[in-house]
């Protein structure tokens, strides 16, 4: 698979950071668990890496991550930034499958696809990257940093499975609505 | 958005310093930072941030409402690692001295309390290089430093368009919210999960939609002016290193060098008062 970088991807990368970024404040927060969100940004991301691939979806998880913690929290949690990274690179790997940008992600098995993907991605980053490097970097707990990345996978799966993929599916309609079209059998 | 940190420009001795040259520190320093947690040298890098604060002539109002938000989650964030693990201290420090039995299975010994105070600190010494970094840097001179230690400039410029887009975005996103609202769409934390997201959802979708013709509209503007056509690129804003940044980048490498030894040299990163 060659993996493209053009002037598109740059800006993609430049301005879907640049709206990561901002919505690091907007959160939903979850009544039943004290002190844990749903981040709207993960749904964001979820699209940038769906629509544009594994390159801009790393590059939006790893810069923005920092970028927020930095701006918003004066300091960076560099156990959280990677899995992000990871999160992004694999929703985005599956980029081309999915088709959004022909309007192809209309149907029940791109979005079946999909999900099963942000819950591989989002397991293998939260639930065993964030709190490997969490005991690593910081030594904290095991028991604490697994449990944390266990709210983490629920909720990055709860937001990016309801709203990352209506997100996709509504662009999807609209950029692929133009074209009607159907090949003759 | 009021507590957000964003450059200043002032005539310090840090400010004059090229991009480069603080991203080398701010790399160098977070690095330390992560890998070290020989208390010594934490409080040391906690020392020489005060200190570069005052060099920079950083306002207190400027960091506080992030400082306090810091506060906030780290104080909470101690208080979990307490409850699920009240002798991890014990366990790192290879000894245990009670100084109060709380209740059931939590007595508070001061190896806990050494080790919740160390996690504390390391927190803290990142801190101010992310503030510096941020404070004293030009945005479209990160760029240049970025693309001056080696990464892509296509790299560098979507990182430069990230920072001059932040604030289009922030303003558009209190547009629409406001819009919304007016529109009698709740925003507070009331009402069920689902009606929570659904109300987010609101926001989100025209947000979304315009930043993807603001893509759009970028991208041909810079494809009209022929970016990507050459394997290099000049930059406006690079400075050339001078004697003050290049004592600087000596200095972090040296830092860390030294620090790296300190902490190692004992076979474990933990520096123990208790043995």
């Amino acid at each position: 698979m060659k993996l493209k970088f053009g002037i598109k991807e740059v800006v993609a990368l430049g301005i879907g950071t640049a709206l990561f970024v901002v919505l690091t404040t907007v959160q939903i927060p979850l009544v039943i668990v004290p002190n844990t969100a749903l981040q709207p940004r993960m749904a964001i991301l979820a699209f940038f890496a769906a629509v544009f691939g594994p390159l801009v979806g790393a590059g939006i998880g790893l810069i923005g991550h920092i970028l927020g913690d930095a701006i918003f929290y004066g300091s960076v949690w560099w156990s959280w930034v990677f899995p992000e990274l990871i999160v992004g690179a694999g929703i985005g790997a599956l980029a081309k499958k999915f088709a959004v940008k022909e309007g192809k992600f209309n149907n029940v098995k791109n979005i079946i696809v999909f999900n099963i993907t942000q819950i591989v991605a989002n397991a293998i980053a939260w639930i065993l990257v964030a709190p490997v490097l969490d005991i690593l970097i910081y030594s904290e707990p095991a028991n604490k940093v697994f449990a944390q990345g266990m709210f983490a996978f629920l909720g990055n799966f709860i937001i990016i499975g309801i709203l990352g993929t209506l997100l996709i599916l509504v662009y999807s309609k609209v950029v692929g609505g133009s074209n009607n079209l159907e090949a003759e059998e | 958005m009021s507590n957000m940190i964003s450059y200043e420009q002032k005539n310090t001795p840090i400010h004059k310093l090229s991009g480069l040259t603080k991203l080398v520190f701010f790399i160098l320093w977070c690095l330390t930072s992560a890998l070290t947690f020989d208390t010594r040298i934490l409080i040391l890098m906690i020392i020489i941030g005060v200190v570069i604060y005052w060099i920079a002539d950083v306002k207190w109002k400027q960091v506080s409402g992030v400082f306090w938000a810091i506060m906030f989650f780290m104080v909470i964030n101690l208080v979990c690692i307490f409850f699920f693990s009240p002798y991890e201290g014990c366990k790192i420090y290879d000894s245990r001295t009670d100084i109060l039995h709380l209740f059931g299975n939590y007595t508070l010994t001061k190896q806990q309390l050494f080790y919740e105070f160390n996690v504390f600190i390391k927190y803290f010494t990142v801190i101010p290089s992310v503030f510096i970094f941020l404070v004293t840097t030009d945005p479209s001179e990160l760029a240049s430093s970025l693309n001056g230690i080696g990464v892509p400039y296509s790299i560098s410029y979507a990182l430069e368009i990230t920072l001059r887009y932040i604030p289009d975005i922030q303003d558009e996103y209190h547009k629409i919210k406001n819009a919304q609202e007016a529109r009698g769409i709740e925003m507070s934390s009331k009402g069920r999960l689902f009606d929570r997201i659904k109300n987010t959802a609101a926001i989100i979708f025209p947000l979304l939609f315009s930043t993807m013709e603001r893509i759009d509209v970028v991208s041909n503007a810079m494809e009209l002016r022929g970016f990507g056509k050459k394997k290099k690129r000049t930059w406006y804003s690079q400075r050339p290193l001078v004697a003050a940044d290049k004592a600087v980048i000596v200095f972090s490498v040296a830092f860390f060098a030294i620090t790296m030894i300190i902490t190692y040299m004992d076979g474990n990163r933990f520096y123990n008062p208790f043995l």
